[in-house]
């Protein structure tokens, strides 16, 4: 069983300050749900609120409160930056207050839908195709089971970067191999609240790892890898962390590219695993790399985590993923990331603000160095 | 008529809609509870409404249709204020101001920033940082959303205040949507394209400072900023007999070489329990300049350290790192001290000459209560007066800790009134005590005040309330 954080002993220590709005200098508003929709409910504090005057019966469940909760993207922004000794349990909070009401069939309408579809189909759109039978590189033995993860699997633009990525990984001859029929490993279902399905994902994958001797998992999906390294408790690599190995000791050899880079760490990544210096020091070493004025443990979320890049609470005119590529836009010429679900949503960001900007997942851009 | 305790209308929401957008508007429980409240004892008051402008057209619009629908009207900043001010007293509307967060001019030879109402304090101080390094706002130590324009309007203070005063003062002009829907500018930027200063001109300003949004919602606002210097320093003076403060104050105050002094007494951690501790901020934009003036200072203690009446306390650099913070994030720490979310207090504005008396009087509202304390204290002005800050932890989740403190911040009010000062951001209760002592004349005034400029009653009814 996942071990639930005991909110009720929480929810009342948080005095509502809205420190946890911010990044270190306080000079924009640093939760994605709190930039979208600047009602108080829909910050940290807004929520802890909420979820103590829920458990005390002062307000009912509602399709409404089931979105205030769900459209926190789990970015961990409030941990970083509450001032409070309690900080780093706030997101267990909402993810434990999540999965009471999910224990109650208090879920919002789209969300019901995510976690059906992954129940059902493995993937949370309901696709019912096989996943990666196109690698042609099934899992043998290998050195690492690549997982891919849903969104590298099935979104268009997210699939051509986790090419690029097996496109270097032979160039090089790293020895991986794939599930054709890869299921989903749960991250989102764990942190969605839906302790039940991550469970019987998991299992399925534990089950599927020890029939097949998996010991190393790589994978492009920070998502992916923050469930495989922290609750599987697995042997895990992010692709970030495998190509600035393999550029530091000379097995890919890189040029530079002459646009100007900007890094966004994906909150996964990021503030949930501190990996921050290896795909600043691959990008170094490839390009200019010019910082966005948040970065690291103050980057901004793309909006996407905790199921959002499906149920889209955090989309439209003013979604933190078009604040985000406003910001990139004015930093530098390619927007870089390593995660399929911000390249994704950037992505579309881009298109939707009609900006010049690149969107490239890391891969893309060591794949690029490496041709040229 | 006058404003009575509203309850919705169908068409108001759609109306309110059609100002501000679907999606600035609610009538969701969710939001009308968060919006009863703030993080202090103040019981809550739910609004009908909760709606987040974008102009200043926009707040015309919703003080019209308040007007129309006589409906109460309350403007928000950060809610930060922690004595109820923003709660609906009578229900209706309230205005979240924070989408209005544009920082429109920063005149840099003039020294002014002209926000508005939404822009935090936070944000303001971030921008000048990275675009204008030479200046400063006077930052308070509230937390970094609360708004520039709230904390002026409520005559707050920060760290330039011992040098240029309350931050009302600071303030150089604004733009009022009066209740009655009218916009007008006030200060130089009624005549000029300027937002350079009030002065000489008839000084309208006072007619929304101190208010608590009750005689009209301000929308832009021109704020002093000051020069900003490379080096900042700080010193603690640490005396064991509060009645030596406040001539320890009068003496470093007479320097005119600290940007900031603040007093801080509290009976944990232990090591600081029974002291007094002066804390002194010294700016310069050499090492030797700041050298000179923390010299200056300690030569103004001397008598007291000789006569081993006080000393300097030895800072490590993570303590250091601490009081430089601004604003200081540890202050709101206080509110964990009982486990439980919750802290306000009385911020008594008085002589500092009362600095004992006022001390004395705090420890005999703690000790007899059974409350958990701590007492900060900004001075204000070359030791005009200071804020006395009567903090009281609670714990939300027990309601007879609430009523503690509540009853403590009760007593508090009475005895700052008793001793000769006035609790600032006073409650409504508290504004009554205030007011049972005030000059008849005075009170007829802020009557015709309000009667003139809000004959509806819309503009935040409840705040002022003269019997
Ligand atoms: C830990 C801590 C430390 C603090 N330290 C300080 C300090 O050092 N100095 C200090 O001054 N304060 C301090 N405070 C108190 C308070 O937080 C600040 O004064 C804060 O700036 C209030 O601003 P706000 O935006 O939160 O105001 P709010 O509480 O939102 O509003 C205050 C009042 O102004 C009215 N109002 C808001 N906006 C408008 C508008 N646009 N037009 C007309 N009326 C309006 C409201 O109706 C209300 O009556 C502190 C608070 C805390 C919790
Ligand atoms: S979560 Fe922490 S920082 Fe945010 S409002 Fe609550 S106490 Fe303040
Ligand atoms: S985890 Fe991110 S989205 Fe959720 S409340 Fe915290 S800062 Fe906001």
């Amino acid at each position: 069983m996942m071990e639930k954080v005991n909110y009720a002993e929480i929810v009342h220590r948080c005095f509502r300050c809205g420190y946890c709005k911010f990044p270190s200098d306080y000079s924009e508003i640093n939760c994605p749900s709190y930039a979208k929709y600047r009602f108080e409910t829909y910050f940290s504090g807004g929520r802890m609120w909420l979820i103590r005057a829920w458990m005390n019966n002062e307000i009912e469940w509602s399709e409404h409160l089931g979105e205030i909760m769900y459209s926190c993207s789990t970015c961990r922004n409030c941990v970083e930056h509450c001032v409070f000794k309690f900080n780093e349990q706030l997101v267990d909070v909402f993810i434990a207050a999540r999965s009471d009401m999910v224990e109650r069939g208090q879920v919002p309408k789209k969300v019901g839908e995510f976690f059906s579809n992954l129940a059902k189909f493995g993937n949370p759109w309901g696709y019912a195709a096989r996943r990666l039978e196109w690698v042609g590189r099934d899992y043998a033995n290998n050195e690492f089971l690549l997982h891919a993860g849903c969104v590298a699997t099935y979104d268009d633009r997210a699939k051509r970067s986790l090419k690029a990525l097996l496109e270097l990984l032979d160039a090089v001859g790293v020895d991986y191999g794939v599930f054709s029929d890869e299921i989903c490993e749960g991250n989102e279902a764990m942190v969605m609240g839906e302790f039940g399905l991550f469970e019987q994902l998991m299992e399925q994958n534990r089950r599927r790892f020890e029939e097949r001797g998996v010991k190393k998992v790589l994978t492009p999906d920070p998502h992916a890898f923050n469930a495989f390294k922290n609750y599987y408790g697995m042997d895990a690599v992010h692709h970030t962390q495998l190509l600035w190995n393999l550029v530091n000791n000379g097995e890919l050899k890189v040029r530079r590219v002459k646009e100007k880079l900007t890094y966004h760490d994906p909150c996964f990544l990021g503030r949930w695993n501190g990996v921050y210096k290896e795909p600043r020091k691959l990008l170094s070493r490839i390009g200019s790399l010019y910082e966005m004025p948040r970065n690291r443990k103050d980057s901004f979320c793309c909006g996407g985590g905790s199921g959002n890049f499906y149920t889209d609470y955090l989309g439209g005119k003013d979604s933190p993923a078009r604040i985000r590529v406003k910001e990139a836009a004015e930093t530098a010429e390619i927007l870089v990331t390593s995660c399929p679900v911000c390249l994704m949503m950037l992505d579309n960001a881009v298109s939707d603000e009609g900006l010049e900007l690149e969107v490239r997942d890391i891969s893309e851009v060591v794949l690029e160095a490496l041709k040229s | 008529m006058r404003c009575q305790k509203f309850r919705g209308v169908v068409e108001m929401y759609e109306e309110l809609k059609a100002i501000v957008g679907e999606e600035n508007v609610s009538k969701e429980p969710e939001e009308l509870y968060i919006y009863s409240s703030d993080p202090g004892t103040m019981p809550p008051v739910k609004p009908d409404y909760v709606v987040m402008p974008k102009t200043t057209e926009e707040v015309q619009k919703i003080v019209l249709l308040a007007n129309k629908h006589k409906v109460p009207v309350v403007p928000m900043g950060g809610a930060l204020s922690l004595s109820g001010l923003v709660r609906p007293l009578r229900g209706g509307i309230v205005v979240d101001m924070k989408r209005m967060d544009r920082i429109i001019e920063v005149n840099e030879r003039a020294r002014y920033a002209v926000v508005e109402a939404g822009v935090s304090e936070g944000r303001l101080k971030a921008y000048l940082d990275k675009k204008y390094p030479s200046l400063r706002i006077s930052t308070p130590d509230a937390p970094p959303i609360a708004t520039v324009t709230a904390n002026a309007l409520i005559h707050g203070s920060g760290r330039l205040s011992q040098i240029y005063g309350f931050h009302s003062e600071m303030v150089t002009g604004m733009e009022v949507v009066l209740p009655t829907g009218e916009v007008c500018r006030v200060g130089s930027c009624s005549v000029s394209p300027y937002w350079f200063s009030r002065s000489p001109l008839p000084d309208l300003a006072g007619l929304f400072i101190g208010w608590f949004g009750r005689t009209g919602i301000v929308t832009k606002l021109g704020i002093k900023l000051f020069p900003k210097h490379r080096y900042r320093d700080v010193m603690i003076f640490v005396t064991e007999n509060p009645s030596y403060v406040s001539d320890v104050i009068w003496k470093v105050a007479h320097t005119e070489m600290a940007e900031d002094i603040t007093v801080w007494a509290q009976p944990k951690p232990e090591w600081a329990e029974g002291f007094q501790h002066t804390t002194i901020y010294v700016t310069a934009d050499s090492e030797e300049e700041l050298e000179f003036k923390e010299k200056i200072i300690r030569n103004a203690l001397m008598d007291y350290i000789k006569q081993k009446e006080g000393g300097f306390l030895y800072l490590t650099p993570a303590m250091k790192a601490m009081f430089l913070q601004e604003p200081m994030s540890q202050l709101v720490r206080f509110a964990d001290v009982r486990k439980g979310g919750g802290f306000e207090y009385v911020g008594a504005i008085l002589p500092v000459d009362l600095f004992d008396v006022a001390y004395q009087r705090g420890l005999e509202i703690v000790e007899r209560l059974g409350v958990d304390w701590a007492f900060s204290i900004r001075i204000i002005g070359r030791s005009h007066c200071m804020m006395f800050a009567y903090a009281y932890p609670f714990n939300r989740a027990d309601e007879e800790d609430v009523e503690r403190a509540r009853k403590a911040l009760h007593e508090t009010n009475k005895a700052v009134l008793e001793m000769g000062g006035i609790p600032w951001k006073a409650e409504a209760p508290a504004q009554q005590l205030i007011l049972e002592s005030m000059d008849e004349g005075a009170k007829r005034l802020i009557k015709s005040v309000i009667e003139m400029l809000d004959p509806n009653g819309v503009m935040n009814p409840g705040n002022w309330e003269v019997k």
